[in-house]
């Protein structure tokens, strides 16, 4: 239940990161999702993601629309201050905090039928904007909290639990997400926390818009046969195209992956991310390649996941803006307001 | 011809011209010589939507004794549009004048024979002084505005002066300029006589300001601290948001790395304004959008979140005619009721209401500090007659020990202090909480937003009880309010009466000079101006003070009328409504009529003081 607090209880052999935090510090109150949901093994690979970042909990800010995507964030970061806005209008709420306070880190957390369908506006929008955030879609294809209805990224043909066909073509986002200008596009899988684990550590680390579509199974309402967003399914058609590590900032890089399979790419904050190549010739950081191979692999039914696209010297919207580096919450009166002497001069010159 | 009007520093103008020909800064420029002669004047325009070819006019009252309403009527037309040529020459009183282009020769039944006709070959004179077609258009608006000057007696220096500070630095074009200044001048000088109508030289406009109302406002959201603004086009509010712009580059730079203290974000469409607006509140931000009553529409879901969520936010409404597109360019005081209760469930939001550019700075400014204090929506609610016309208007005042009030905030001290931390804990007993800045403190402080229902400590809760608290806190708040908002202002009427008036924004001049026609037959009305919502005692006091009170404004469906019964107890048979709504101004002469009517209708009752309710 949300309103219970975890108990505090500390394992001895919680180990704490660079900054003294355990796991558990990155822990929010218990899910009140069902049992087996793939969200809650998303929250976990949250938690797993910023403990090994060493991210002071308090600098994060974690906002989210409507649906059971949405009410993940109760679940992580309890340290972190939270936002669970309106259907499909996290986005624009995130792209406003952004503009208010730039020196802390931003994680949207989303849902299919939050950002594909009545807020599939304000997603193109923030992503287009190079809004600095992490942007996390849980998708399981299905409207959850409503009980079953197809929601915008039902696969067409796909069954739902009552047998229903679903007759509308799907919206892929990570496709949309590239064609945007995502700086960072990246799919993943709640079953598989290795890989996704490091892409979403990645991703935060990234400055710009970074976007991580996470197939996650509705375990009441579409894991069943008929569906491509079950458990079966996404584990027999998933093609990963790469593996990732990501090493921080100053870190001697280690890598120990087969030589020739490896390929690094350091990011604007100095953090490096070392990518081990399964599908040969795939490159990252070329973007219309990506939407190529997305096309043609989606189109074989598979599900390709990874690190599809990354552009590591991306910029955002304070640098389009011109912001001041100081966060615009942190200005007070004596930086903002011209005083009474500039307006004597506006005066004068409306008469 | 006998008969003719004879007026001096009391009369109206109204140029009648085709969109998109380059007329509206002549014009502009002819009332502004009016006052720079020292007569006040109320210049209003009235277009289209449309950026070219369709009709557009622009009314100027020459006004010594300082009435800055629409008055209604025409003493001057200059008809320079032939589309609308037969309601034109329909719209002037009789004994006016009529200025036309009278390079064509026209019948005599296009005419009246109670008017006085001006003809000035304009055309004839561009086509024998310009040779390229975009000079000869532009150049013959400054014709006329010259050939004006020497009908209505205005100072041709005056104008020449104000050429040359509207194109300082390009010497080319003031000559320009002035040459075709003076063919107009010289024309009549040699082939007519001045009108009955005359400007003289006055002291009546003091240190005053001429400015719109949407800069007006935009001016107040830089003094009043805004970083944050998102927006999206929508007549009439988008120079809202220019403005600010223009301001913010000008006084929000930072000297020395040349960045931006501020953020100005173009949306999507008006949810995601708003949606920004709220993100930067909620991060502690000062925040804002300027929109117009389908933007205000759009919006009303996330008003209800800033309302139960309890996040500041500025909206600037710049009011025009609806239902649904309506009249985008007409001016109305439509959008009360959506505003105030704007959102599903029990909501209500604070509102300010301006009479004019001076109090669109002054409200404009006050907004952010309410919004914060009050941490909810506060809306200014400006209308496309204060907005986008140019008023004359007291100079803006800033105190400069003024700062920012950023309200009920917890900061690092305070939670390292120990003290019990509860988002929605009311504290102080007036409802309103404290909060915290994300990211403030490494475990304090920190707590979960949602529009759901949620206990003292920001958790989750649907019980009854729970619930109930805590919208009864925002009535709590909300009573807060009455005192933060600006009170309302008396004027009474020299003569003891038991007959009201309650009025708002723009139809302010109006209502006064209303008041004083009203009173030269002997119908005293005491008159009380609310300046925002909810309303103070003061608003019922005075109802109850009188046997009857008219209300005036500028929709169908009596809004202020319906927010003062539904939010106070009051006999609504006691509130007669007088409402304008046809898009245009209202006007002195209409309210006059409409309240004399009334009254003089009820004169045989009005000594007996009706029931007490």
């Amino acid at each position: 239940m949300t309103y219970l607090a975890k108990p505090r209880l500390h394992h001895p052999s919680l180990s704490p990161n660079d900054l003294g935090f355990t796991r558990r510090d990155y822990e929010g109150s218990v899910s009140t999702l069902c049992a087996g949901c793939g969200h809650d093994s998303i929250s976990a690979a949250i938690i797993q993601a910023c403990y090994d970042l060493n991210l002071p909990p308090h600098r994060l800010a974690k906002l989210s629309g409507i649906g059971c995507s949405s009410k993940t964030p109760d679940y992580f970061l309890g340290a972190s201050h939270g936002f669970n806005t309106v259907h499909g209008r996290m986005p624009s709420v995130l792209t406003g905090a952004n503009l208010a306070n730039r020196e802390l880190i931003y994680l949207g957390v989303s849902g299919d039928g939050d950002s594909a369908s009545i807020g599939l506006g304000q997603f193109a929008h923030a992503i287009r904007r190079g809004v600095n955030m992490t942007y996390i879609v849980e998708n399981n294809g299905v409207y959850g909290l409503t009980k079953g209805q197809f929601s915008a990224t039902s696969d067409k043909g796909s069954k739902s639990k009552r047998g229903v066909e679903n007759h509308d073509s799907a919206i892929d986002l990570v496709s949309l997400a590239l064609q945007l200008g995502a700086t960072f596009v990246a799919r993943s899988f709640s079953g598989d926390k290795a890989q996704l684990a490091p892409l979403i550590r990645a991703a935060l680390a990234h400055k710009g818009a970074a976007f991580i579509d996470c197939v996650s199974p509705c375990v009441q309402f579409n894991n069943h046969s008929g569906s491509t967003k079950s458990y079966d399914y996404v584990r027999e058609h998933n093609e990963a195209v790469n593996r990732l590590d990501v090493i921080a900032k100053r870190a001697p890089i280690e890598v120990d992956y087969a030589p020739g399979t490896t390929t690094t790419v350091t990011q604007h904050d100095g953090s490096v991310l070392a990518l081990h190549k399964l599908a040969a010739h795939y490159d990252p950081t070329d973007r219309i390649a990506a939407m190529t191979y997305l096309a043609h692999r989606q189109a074989q039914g598979e599900v390709v996941t990874g690190l599809l696209y990354v552009d590591p010297e991306a910029s955002d919207l304070h640098d389009s803006l011109q912001t001041v580096s100081t966060p615009l919450t942190a200005l007070d009166g004596k930086d903002l307001i011209p005083g009474s002497a500039v307006l004597a001069k506006i005066n004068a010159d409306l008469r | 011809m006998s008969g003719s009007l004879n007026l001096t520093n009391d009369f109206v103008v109204k140029f009648a011209n085709v969109n998109g020909s380059g007329s509206a800064s002549a014009n502009s420029m002819f009332a502004k010589s009016v006052l720079r002669m020292g007569v006040p004047v109320a210049a209003r325009n009235i277009f289209p939507s449309n950026i070219q070819g369709l009709p557009t006019w622009y009314e100027v009252r020459v006004t010594g004794d300082g009435h800055l309403g629409r008055r209604g009527g025409v003493d001057l037309m200059v008809a320079m549009n032939p589309q609308t040529w037969d309601r034109d020459i329909a719209e002037i009183e009789s004994g006016g004048y009529l200025f036309y282009d009278s390079t064509k020769v026209l019948p005599e039944s296009k005419f009246r024979d109670d008017i006085t006709v001006v003809g000035v070959p304009l055309t004839r004179i561009c086509n024998e002084v310009y040779s390229v077609p975009r000079e000869r258009q532009l150049f013959k608006n400054i014709i006329y505005v010259g050939a004006l000057a020497a009908l209505l007696g205005i100072e041709i220096e005056v104008i020449e002066t104000l050429l040359a500070e509207q194109f300082a630095g390009k010497e080319r074009l003031i000559k320009a300029n002035v040459d075709a200044l003076h063919l107009g001048r010289d024309y009549v000088r040699t082939n007519l006589t001045p009108l009955g109508l005359q400007v003289r030289r006055a002291d009546a406009v003091g240190d005053r300001i001429y400015v719109e109302g949407n800069s007006a406002a935009a001016l107040g959201a830089v003094y009043g601290g805004a970083t944050v603004c998102a927006w999206y086009p929508i007549t009439p509010s988008t120079s809202v948001v220019e403005a600010f712009t223009d301001y913010c580059a000008e006084f929000r730079i930072d000297a020395e790395t040349g960045q931006a203290k501020y953020a100005i974000v173009q949306a999507e469409d008006e949810i995601a304004s708003i949606g920004i607006v709220i993100g930067a509140g909620w991060n502690g931000a000062r925040a804002f959008t300027a929109t117009s009553g389908p933007g205000i529409s759009l919006m009303t879901e996330f008003i209800g979140l800033s309302y139960f969520a309890e996040i500041p936010a500025v909206i600037m409404d710049v009011q025009r005619g609806g239902p649904s597109t309506g009249m985008p360019t007409r001016t109305q005081q439509a959008d009360l009721i959506s505003a105030a209760y704007a959102g599903h469930g029990d909501t209500k939001h604070p509102m300010l209401l301006p009479q004019d550019p001076g109090e669109c700075f002054e409200m404009g400014a006050l907004a952010f500090d309410l919004s914060d204090r009050l941490q909810t929506t506060v809306f200014v609610m400006l209308d496309l007659d204060i907005g986008m016309n140019e008023w004359l208007t007291e100079p803006f005042k800033w105190d400069d020990r003024r700062n920012l009030d950023r309200g009920k905030v917890m900061t690092y001290e305070d939670l390292e202090s120990g003290v019990d931390f509860g988002r929605y804990k009311d504290v102080d007993g007036d409802g309103i909480p404290y909060r915290t800045y994300p990211g403030v403190h490494p475990s304090k402080g920190a707590y979960f937003t949602r529009g759901t229902s949620r206990n003292p400590y920001a958790r989750y809760s649907e019980e009854g009880h729970v619930y109930v608290d805590n919208m009864q806190r925002l009535l709590r708040k909300f009573e807060t309010a009455k005192s933060l908002i600006p009170a309302p202002e008396l004027r009474k009427s020299k003569t003891a009466t038991r007959t009201g008036v309650i009025y708002f924004g723009s139809t302010t001049p109006a209502m006064h000079e209303a008041l004083e026609i009203l009173a030269s037959k002997g119908l005293h009305l005491d008159a009380l101006r609310v300046r925002g919502f909810p309303f103070s005692d003061e608003v019922y006091d005075f109802i109850a003070a009188h046997d009857r009170v008219f209300v005036v404004e500028q929709n169908r469906d009596a809004q202020l009328r319906t927010l003062i019964v539904n939010e106070g107890d009051v006999d609504p048979a006691k509130l007669p409504p007088v409402l304008h709504f046809d898009g245009t101004p209202i006007t002195a002469r209409f309210i006059a009529a409409e309240i004399g009517t009334r009254l003089g209708a009820t004169a045989p009752r009005s000594p007996v003081p009706e029931a007490a309710e």
